[in-house]
């Protein structure tokens, strides 16, 4: 049994909440922080909600909208804040984006984009991205089989 | 439309459209003139038919044709990337014709040039030019799309063509048999999809009950090397074969079509029937080809 304990506070920064247990490297993977960034990584917190969550914390890094979406087929429920001065100044949900472009891979062996260099580029099946389109072999695919890139 | 890649952005005004153009090319071929302009077409897999019609299509309108046909001995073999190999192609092109083996091939090639690109089959993705020259078909045959009784025979687990055909006839409030032996039958989303879309249809292994019934038989190949075992295959080989004596009571109007080639499945003795329509098909390919490549050229008011 882990033991909880509480994960510093930030002074300026980006706090992303309600992460699926255990999907937290791979929410860390896509976003993809500078060298120099300082990250906390929480795992296994209770949440009322769902039960454990994973909660990352940015210091000194203010994610927008747009950076915080490409997280939406791994973390759909995830919450954001951005902190300055030790203070919650913006709080926003991911959403899902209607076309999610050069994230995720294409199950297809025979799919064009796995055999030319090029961004794979996905349309929304279900508004909740539990299912996506790929716009080149035009195949469905459920987001639990596919790979991030 | 600037280019013409999959059946699904099209829509039911717009494939009307193009069956309209068909049909007044097919009875005065004159009207268009598309000399000085030229096709490329970029065959990375040999599909002798489906090239020798688009070739066909844009010659009688007075064009010209260039083709890459296969890749042994072309820039590809060295390693060049799709993209290169047709952004070279479209300089010396005002349209391109591709046949690729990867899904999806052709709506890439789409977003990489800047001329008309028209998809000549992805695999086993689309074939679009195939699916209108079909509806073309039909609606030569019948005098219309609407409200027609169709059997579709043979793979239809495999059979891209089939596939297409009932997505493509959906809008037309058709009533389908899907007639295949029961491992080859219609893959269950594309079940699901017509349903969905209010498509009245039934599943069939035998044909002899509802020849007498239909407007439109539609036939295709039973490959060997589906099956799992020979035994099995022995087993349904002949119970889908079209003969003569099998539409002696049919309606007057049926037509039997079949993308060709055939091997053994349409009995030679049909071809003397009023009901065989499978060369007129592979004709209609020339007039549907005609009024794509002449859209896209921008050469149709
Ligand atoms: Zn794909």
């Amino acid at each position: 049994m882990m033991k909880v304990m509480k994960v510093d506070a930030i002074r300026n920064g980006t706090v992303i909440d309600h992460i699926p247990a255990g999907r937290v490297q791979r929410v860390l993977a896509i976003l993809k922080p500078r060298g120099t960034d300082v990250v906390m990584m929480g795992m296994n917190f209770s949440s009322k909600a769902m039960r454990k969550k994973d909660i990352i914390k940015i210091e000194g890094r203010e994610l927008n909208q747009h950076e915080v979406n490409s997280i939406a087929l791994i973390a759909p429920d995830a919450k954001v804040s951005i902190i300055r001065d030790f203070n919650v100044t913006q709080k926003f949900k991911v959403e899902v984006p209607e076309v999610i472009e050069g994230l995720v891979l294409c199950p297809n062996p025979k799919c064009i984009t796995n055999a030319e260099p090029m961004l794979t580029r996905f349309a929304l099946v279900e508004a909740n991205g539990s299912k996506l389109s790929c716009q080149y072999c035009e195949r469905v695919f459920s987001t639990d089989e596919m790979d991030h890139v | 439309m600037k280019n013409l890649i999959s059946m699904r952005d099209l829509s039911a005004d717009k494939i009307l459209q193009l069956l309209a153009l068909a049909e007044s090319l097919e009875k005065d071929p004159t009207q268009l003139d598309l000399s000085r302009r030229v096709m490329a077409a970029v065959f990375y897999e040999a599909s002798t038919r489906t090239r020798m019609s688009f070739e066909s299509a844009m010659k009688r309108l007075g064009g010209e044709v260039i083709a890459m046909v296969g890749t042994s001995g072309t820039s590809v073999e060295k390693g060049e990337t799709l993209a290169d190999t047709t952004k070279v192609i479209a300089r010396y092109s005002d349209i391109i014709v591709i046949r690729h083996p990867l899904e999806g091939a052709a709506r890439y090639v789409s977003e990489q040039v800047s001329i008309p690109v028209v998809n000549a089959g992805d695999g086993a993705n689309q074939h679009p030019t195939q699916s209108l020259l079909d509806l073309y078909t039909i609606q030569k045959a019948q005098g219309t799309l609407e409200g027609l009784k169709l059997a579709l025979v043979g793979d239809l687990k495999y059979g891209r063509t089939v596939h297409s055909l009932a997505y493509a006839l959906a809008q037309f409030n058709p009533e389908f048999f899907f007639v295949s032996p029961k491992s080859l039958s219609m893959p269950i989303h594309i079940l699901n999809d017509l349903s969905r879309m209010g498509v009245k249809f039934k599943e069939k292994t035998k044909l002899n009950k509802i020849v007498d019934d239909i407007d439109i038989m539609y036939v295709t190949r039973i490959q060997r090397e589906r099956f799992p075992d020979r035994e099995e295959y022995e087993k349904v080989k002949n119970a889908y074969i079209i003969t003569a004596d099998l539409l002696k009571n049919a309606k007057d109007n049926l037509k039997v079509m079949h993308p060709l080639p055939r091997v053994n499945e349409i009995t030679t003795d049909v071809d003397s029937t009023k009901y065989a329509y499978y060369f007129d098909q592979a004709e209609n390919g020339i007039y549907m080809r005609q009024a794509i490549l002449a859209t896209l050229l921008g050469e149709v008011k």
